[in-house]
């Protein structure tokens, strides 16, 4: 016996519609692959290019709370504005974002990061000036390293001193495709 | 160590023991009403889960809440339903150690003397399965219990 999948749906919508979630997740199909795509009622909360759920739901729960639950609703937002921009009708991404539990440190690069305009590129170094620690690329690039929310917050935009792709955690080559997408290669 | 066991997030628990809830809630409201109690029974979790302070004994916990969501639904649908027979068979995981001491209780105090002291959950927990409030879960427990003493030093006079 299992559980129909009408009576799967309308339990999590359910769930959402009564706003007893933490955190929903799905994952949305992409031209760059499967994203895993989190959301809480602050905002888009983790998209993550490994979509298998299993490994993100504990640290998802750390963040927000234990009520985290696959929830196609509560990415809609967020699905909708991914479709738009890989089909090139969107250049600025407009979701609220859930940055909790994030050093001051990490939200403010990433505040930076979000002005990084479509299209273009930037470096390590020139992204820690403009938060004022024109020393601190290295740390920088570990904020991008660990960005939750990927794409959106575009650290696909922040490339090496000399212009190399350096490093995505998405590989390099989806780094690549992205750049290539906005006409910035 | 002593570290309680990690609640674990909601999408497993429900995966987990979503077909056992909603084969429990079949055999006891037939196939067309057990959806219904099946939404129910999760949201009432749900809107628990929050509120659970560790992560042990959460079948028996789910399954206690889908117990009372099948006899509200029986106690609305046909009043005069006899509760006591309703769940008398030996599928209720959470009274398989106190059974058969708190078989003469009434459902609502037989569950919260069995999740308080047969599984060891706190008051919070308890009102979460019984949808009702801390206070009455802990008022469930104490009636429950006073009730058995009574039924015990009788047993030794008769």
């Amino acid at each position: 016996m299992t559980v129909s999948p009408d009576l799967d749906r309308r339990f999590r919508e359910a769930a959402y519609g009564l706003d007893l979630l933490d955190m929903g997740f799905d994952v949305v199909d992409t031209p760059i692959g499967p994203l895993f795509v989190a959301a809480s009622g602050h905002g888009l909360a983790a998209i993550s290019f490994e979509a298998e759920p299993d490994e993100q739901l504990e640290s998802l729960a750390r963040i927000a709370g234990p009520a985290v639950l696959r929830s196609p609703k509560s990415v809609a937002e967020a699905r909708r504005e991914l479709d738009e921009y890989f089909s090139g009708r969107r250049r600025v991404f407009d979701l609220n974002l859930d940055l909790r539990a994030l050093p001051p440190f990490t939200v403010s690069v990433l505040h930076e990061l979000a002005r990084v305009p479509y299209g273009q590129t930037t470096t390590y170094g020139a992204l820690a000036a403009k938060v004022g620690r024109p020393r601190a690329a290295r740390a920088v690039g570990t904020v991008m390293n660990r960005n939750r929310i990927p794409i959106v917050l575009p650290c696909h935009r922040v490339v090496g001193s000399t212009g190399d792709l350096t490093g995505y955690a998405g590989g390099l080559d989806r780094k690549a495709t992205l750049l290539e997408l906005e006409g910035a290669r | 160590m002593m570290d309680a066991v990690a609640i674990p997030p909601f999408e497993r628990f429900y995966e987990q023991h979503r077909v056992e809830v909603l084969r429990l809630l079949r055999r006891r409201l037939g196939v067309d009403r057990a959806d219904d109690a099946f939404q129910e029974t999760f949201l009432r979790a749900l809107r628990a889960y929050r509120r659970l302070e560790h992560g042990e004994h959460l079948r028996a916990w789910v399954l206690t809440i889908a117990q009372n969501v099948a006899l509200d639904m029986l106690r609305r649908a046909k009043p005069t339903v006899e509760l006591v027979e309703v769940g008398a068979d030996d599928s209720r995981p959470a009274y398989e150690v106190l059974a058969d001491l708190t078989d003469g209780l009434p459902p609502k105090e037989r569950a919260a003397v069995v999740l308080r002291y047969g599984y060891d959950l706190s008051y919070e927990q308890i009102a979460a399965a019984l949808d009702s409030s801390p206070d009455a879960a802990r008022q469930a427990t104490s009636t429950g219990v006073r009730r058995l003493r009574r039924s015990a030093s009788h047993d030794r006079i008769s």
